[in-house]
């Protein structure tokens, strides 16, 4: 929890990770990938204040102690959501999986949710995999990486046939939170792999499911608030948008926020620090004190402490029924409804 | 025979068709040789070794058409480093290949469709950009859908606007009007304000997309940033 001014926060961080990829947990052969990538990272997380940039070999590799002292001590985070990500084609045990985070959970009774994961192209084998998991592990939710490499394909959709299955199982099992994040690779390479309109597509058919588009949609903010206007199941995970913008693009930051306070609303947007590319602390505390810089935002809605409170925890405690204790509340209605323009309106813009 | 000037002018020419901005003022030319006999070198660099491969290669394969097009030019070499299908395009980009070359089998189409959704968003976003400002002076609604193409002003902006226009078969006749949807259709009076509250997220998301892209070459690069404080 986080108290300032009087005000009391209940954080939920709706994306954090405990990664290894470290040199020896490298594939043979694919270690430009695996080093590429976990560079890459590292570079987003130099987009933070200076004072919270860590080592590359500390970035590959950090401990359970850095975890629980960056994530729990002083990251003000009540309970944080494992998104766990193979990427097996690169990382030997996988870059964080659902069975390395659910060990870091076990430990932490309480303050950590294990989210799962599955992948069409393990067909029915993926879907047997996916009732162990939701068996061994209690699944309320699971991270989709739809760029993921397989066996020469470099992605999938996620209202191809294929899928289908998957998310009928999901909504069988109460699976109910599906996180999706967006590469820069799917099949076939000429279309642009950030359009989110198979999201859009899922989401309508599968109204009983949340879904969470990780990073707003990132580089496709526009096509992410144009559909979550119209669908209510959809949502905005802010991890990347607080993390690489609010710090070291605050304009851009203002203006984001403003949109996504417009489009999407605040009883739809969750806090993610994305963790360990940044640390919750100064995510927390930076969102806690942030307000539009100065009258030029004038037009976008007003933010306040009940948005704020949502943001950072009582939307995300709502989506995985995580019971927040009473004086972390709102009372009914608080807070500023988002503006929704119609959607005719949007289908005759682009 | 050409010199290095001419070369970088016509490497200005080249956009990212995702931002909509010019490889060189967003730093992706690395360098650019020019040889006594004309034979130009030129070596292009990115902000992640993952950026989406079918831009990637936009950029190189235009880089390379806006260099060949120079008179007394002769060898042309473009070369993207640092990039995970680098080798790919590389290939396909010296053989004078279209996209499907770079990645047999892995393509339905070429990248014609991608590059025009593209322009579409970029014409949006830089018509806000204009529409914008008039307003804030006390321009009212119908004075700024009575604008036709010569009202509009005299800066990069607008002649951005009006090559995309014609990249996408927009008029761009004096009779015209100066804001338009991407089909080419007016924006009526009575549908600005909310044609500008899409459009201006259309440019809040290219720019703060733009904004990552540029933090991310510096890091990797470690070159200084000069707007970075300012955004």
């Amino acid at each position: 929890m986080y108290e300032k001014d009087g005000e009391k926060y209940f954080v939920m961080d709706s994306h954090i990770h405990f990664w290894d990829a470290s040199p020896e947990n490298w594939v043979k052969g694919q270690e430009n990938y695996a080093k590429g990538w976990i560079e890459c990272f590292h570079a987003y997380q130099s987009l933070g204040p200076p004072e919270t940039h860590w080592t590359i070999e500390k970035f590959m590799k950090y401990s359970e102690e850095d975890f629980v002292k960056d994530v729990f001590e002083e990251g003000h985070v009540d309970i944080g959501v494992f998104e766990s990500t193979y990427l097996k084609e690169w990382y030997t045990e996988g870059f964080n999986t659902t069975e390395r985070n659910a060990r870091m959970a076990e430990k932490h009774p309480g303050k950590l949710i294990t989210n799962g994961r599955w992948d069409p192209r393990d067909g029915d084998a993926g879907l047997a995999q996916l009732e162990q998991d939701a068996a061994t592990y209690g699944l309320k939710g699971v991270k989709l990486y739809t760029a993921e490499w397989k066996n020469g394909s470099r992605g999938w959709r996620l209202d191809s046939p294929e899928a289908e299955p998957f998310l009928e199982k999901c909504e069988e099992l109460g699976i109910t939170n599906i996180h999706v994040h967006k590469g820069p690779t799917i099949w076939p390479l000429d279309k642009d792999a950030f359009d989110p309109v198979d999201i859009d597509i899922a989401a309508t058919s599968h109204p009983k499911l949340n879904f969470i588009v990780e990073h707003v949609g990132l580089p496709r903010i526009e096509d992410f608030c144009f559909m979550a206007t119209q669908e209510p199941n959809v949502y905005a995970g802010l991890s990347v948008v607080v993390g690489g913008l609010m710090f070291a693009r605050p304009r851009f930051f203002a203006k984001v926020m403003g949109e996504l306070l417009f489009w999407v609303g605040e009883d739809k947007m969750l806090f993610g620090s994305d963790y360990g590319i940044w640390e919750p602390k100064w995510q927390v505390e930076g969102l806690v004190d942030w307000n539009y810089p100065d009258d030029t935002f004038s037009d976008f809605p007003a933010v306040t402490t009940a948005s704020k409170k949502k943001i950072l925890g009582l939307n995300a405690a709502k989506l995985y029924g995580v019971d927040v204790p009473e004086e972390y509340r709102l009372p009914d209605e608080a807070g500023t409804p988002a503006a929704r323009e119609d959607a005719e309106l949007v289908e005759g813009a682009a | 025979v050409t010199d290095r000037a001419h070369v970088l002018d016509a490497l200005g020419t080249v956009h990212d068709p995702e931002l909509d901005e010019p490889i060189t003022s967003l730093r992706f030319v690395t360098s650019c040789d020019v040889s006594a006999d004309g034979d130009v070198d030129v070596r292009l660099r990115l902000p992640t070794p993952q950026c989406a491969p079918n831009f990637a290669f936009l950029m190189a394969a235009d880089a390379r058409d806006a260099v060949r097009r120079l008179p007394e030019v002769r060898e042309v070499t473009v070369v993207l480093e640092g990039h995970y299908t680098g080798d790919e395009i590389n290939g396909a980009v010296g053989r004078g290949e279209a996209f499907a070359g770079a990645f047999p089998g892995e393509t339905e189409g070429e990248l014609d469709a991608l590059r025009e959704l593209f322009h579409r968003k970029a014409l949006v976003a830089r018509q806000s950009g204009i529409c914008e400002p008039l307003l804030a002076a006390g321009a009212t609604a119908e004075e700024v859908a009575a604008l036709r193409v010569p009202d509009l002003p005299d800066d990069a902006n607008a002649r951005r606007c009006l090559e995309l226009r014609e990249h996408l078969g927009i008029s761009t006749d004096a009779g015209a009007a100066a804001f338009v949807l991407p089909d080419g259709t007016p924006i009526a009076a009575a549908d600005l304000t909310h044609w500008l509250r899409m459009a201006r997220l259309v440019r809040t998301s290219l720019e703060a997309n733009g904004g990552i892209c540029r933090s991310l070459l510096r890091i990797r690069y470690d070159i200084p940033d000069p707007e970075e404080a300012a955004a």
